[in-house]
């Protein structure tokens, strides 16, 4: 039950991922960050199976970092989320995948626009506005469905944020211990102080 | 860092990534991190070896591997605590009452055992000579973050083919000074101040979260480290035995004793009346 979400708004985009690191009855951490940063304007989150998730963002990050020191240049947020489509596509037919969620926060700095990607663990890629994944997909993308605009400012989004996370405390059976919240924009990838023991009434 | 940049850079447009050649010789140059073992002919190794060894759904399965335990380190102010049962059970066999759960890699470097015996015993030993390997070619002590990654890559190029380790890395270096990882054979390293680890984990979690804090004092903090094994040995039919504790400290991890845990437990309940569900008087 790990939580993954997405935001983007008019000029940022706001990545979320649950803090808990479970294996199976137990919470072994709940200070887990389930990001990676690939370069200064894209940044990954994963869920998935236990060793596959940070090994596959790991080998993402050093390959896109690798790219910019061949290249003395940064690849693009679309450029990265393809990338990472293909190298997730290329080991699904391997003889063992890669069962790895994803979702890939950035900021295109030549187009001027936040960009959002869901991938998820057979390879499929989607630019989207907002996204989640895991359980958290039946719960926010409804509230996302009802309150989300392209053109809402940082303060709305964390709004649209809390509204979400409150929904994922009030009615997921297991505790997530909160999210960690990171923001990409123009001025690269920030951690966004965030409030986790806000009570919930369950109604 | 300008010269390792030229090293690894091409023109801009020339083929990306390394060639068939380059790739054969990287792939042969680099030592390989994981030995290179034969395996058994068969598609899936880890259905076949479940098929051999779970005598959970098959009791008449032909391999009954070593199993449960009950392990625990937590990071405090004075340093490290590592404490473990001796505990070894094939089945509902008790295998062995005084197993060495704790693996002392180099003086300042501990790890623990949970899982499959066999696997955790060679894999740590192997740990022992890749850090010692490290020691010699680099002429400074290997870190923790480095001992436990050496470890998480290796048993995650074994993954899907059924190993069973869960195991925590717990020492002090100059670098990082005291450092606790959790290591698993799904591939998971975690950093963390407390973990617990074997079938007897939620037992000794719960006794471990209600009084732990980081100011605990070097006393407090090994009653507590043995009193949490205590109450999985109690409560755990596949951990028990000897309860071996461990303190890693800033110059390296002293030894707190291998004591048995029937005493200890009588002397608890007798002095401080605790397990009061265990009846002592003859009526």
């Amino acid at each position: 039950m790990e939580v993954l979400l997405g935001i983007t708004g008019k000029d940022f985009t706001i990545v979320a991922a649950s803090k808990a690191a479970m294996r199976g009855a137990t919470i072994l951490k709940a200070s887990d960050d389930k990001t990676r940063a690939l370069n200064s304007t894209s940044l990954m989150a994963f869920s998935g199976e236990a060793g596959d998730t940070v090994q596959f963002a790991e080998y993402i990050q050093a390959n896109i970092q690798l790219y910019s020191m061949r290249n003395s240049m940064e690849l693009s947020p679309t450029a990265t989320a393809n990338f990472v489509r293909g190298e997730l596509a290329r080991a699904l037919r391997s003889r063992r995948p890669y069962t790895v969620n994803l979702i890939l926060g950035g900021y295109d700095k030549i187009a001027d626009k936040p960009t959002l990607y869901w991938i998820d663990y057979l390879a499929s890629l989607a630019p989207v506005p907002y996204a989640a994944h895991g359980y958290a997909q039946y719960y926010c993308l409804s509230i996302l469905d009802k309150h989300h605009h392209p053109d809402i400012d940082f303060e709305q989004g964390m709004k649209l944020l809390r509204m979400c996370t409150q929904e994922l405390k009030r009615r997921l059976p297991i505790d997530f211990k909160g999210v960690v919240v990171k923001v990409i924009t123009k001025d690269g990838i920030r951690e966004q102080e965030y409030e986790d023991d806000v009570k919930v009434a369950i109604p | 860092m300008d010269s390792l940049v030229s090293q690894y850079s091409r023109p801009v447009h020339s083929a990306e990534g390394p060639s068939q050649d380059e790739h054969q010789e990287l792939s042969q140059t680099t030592p390989p991190l994981s030995l290179q073992f034969s395996l058994p002919p068969v598609a899936q190794s880890s259905a076949w070896l479940r098929a051999m060894t779970d005598d959970y759904s098959n009791p008449n399965c032909p391999i009954k591997i070593a199993h449960g335990t009950t392990t625990l380190a937590f990071r405090f102010k004075g340093g490290i605590i590592v404490a473990t049962d001796s505990r070894a059970t094939a089945g509902n066999w008790i295998a062995s009452q005084t197993v060495k759960k704790v693996i002392e890699i180099n003086n300042c470097l501990l790890g623990t055992m949970a899982g499959g015996a066999a696997d955790c015993q060679y894999w740590l030993a192997y740990l022992g000579m890749q850090c010692r390997l490290h020691e010699l070619r680099h002429k400074r002590r290997i870190s923790v973050a480095a001992a436990s990654k050496i470890l998480a890559n290796l048993v995650y190029s074994y993954k899907g083919m059924g190993l069973s380790m869960g195991t925590m890395c717990a020492g002090v270096t100059p670098q990082e000074g005291p450092a606790l990882y959790y290591i698993d054979s799904d591939g998971t390293r975690l950093a963390g101040n407390l973990f617990c680890v074997g079938s007897g984990q939620t037992f000794a979690y719960g006794v471990l979260d209600a009084e732990y804090s980081y100011d605990l004092d070097d006393e407090a903090a090994l009653e507590l480290g043995r009193r949490s094994i205590l109450a999985a040995t109690h409560r755990d039919a596949y951990s028990g035995g000897f309860i071996n504790l461990y303190h890693v400290k800033e110059d390296g991890w002293v030894k707190h004793g291998f004591n048995d845990t029937n005493p200890i437990f009588w002397k608890t309940k007798l002095e401080k009346g605790e397990f009061s569900n265990v009846t002592a008087d003859l009526e």
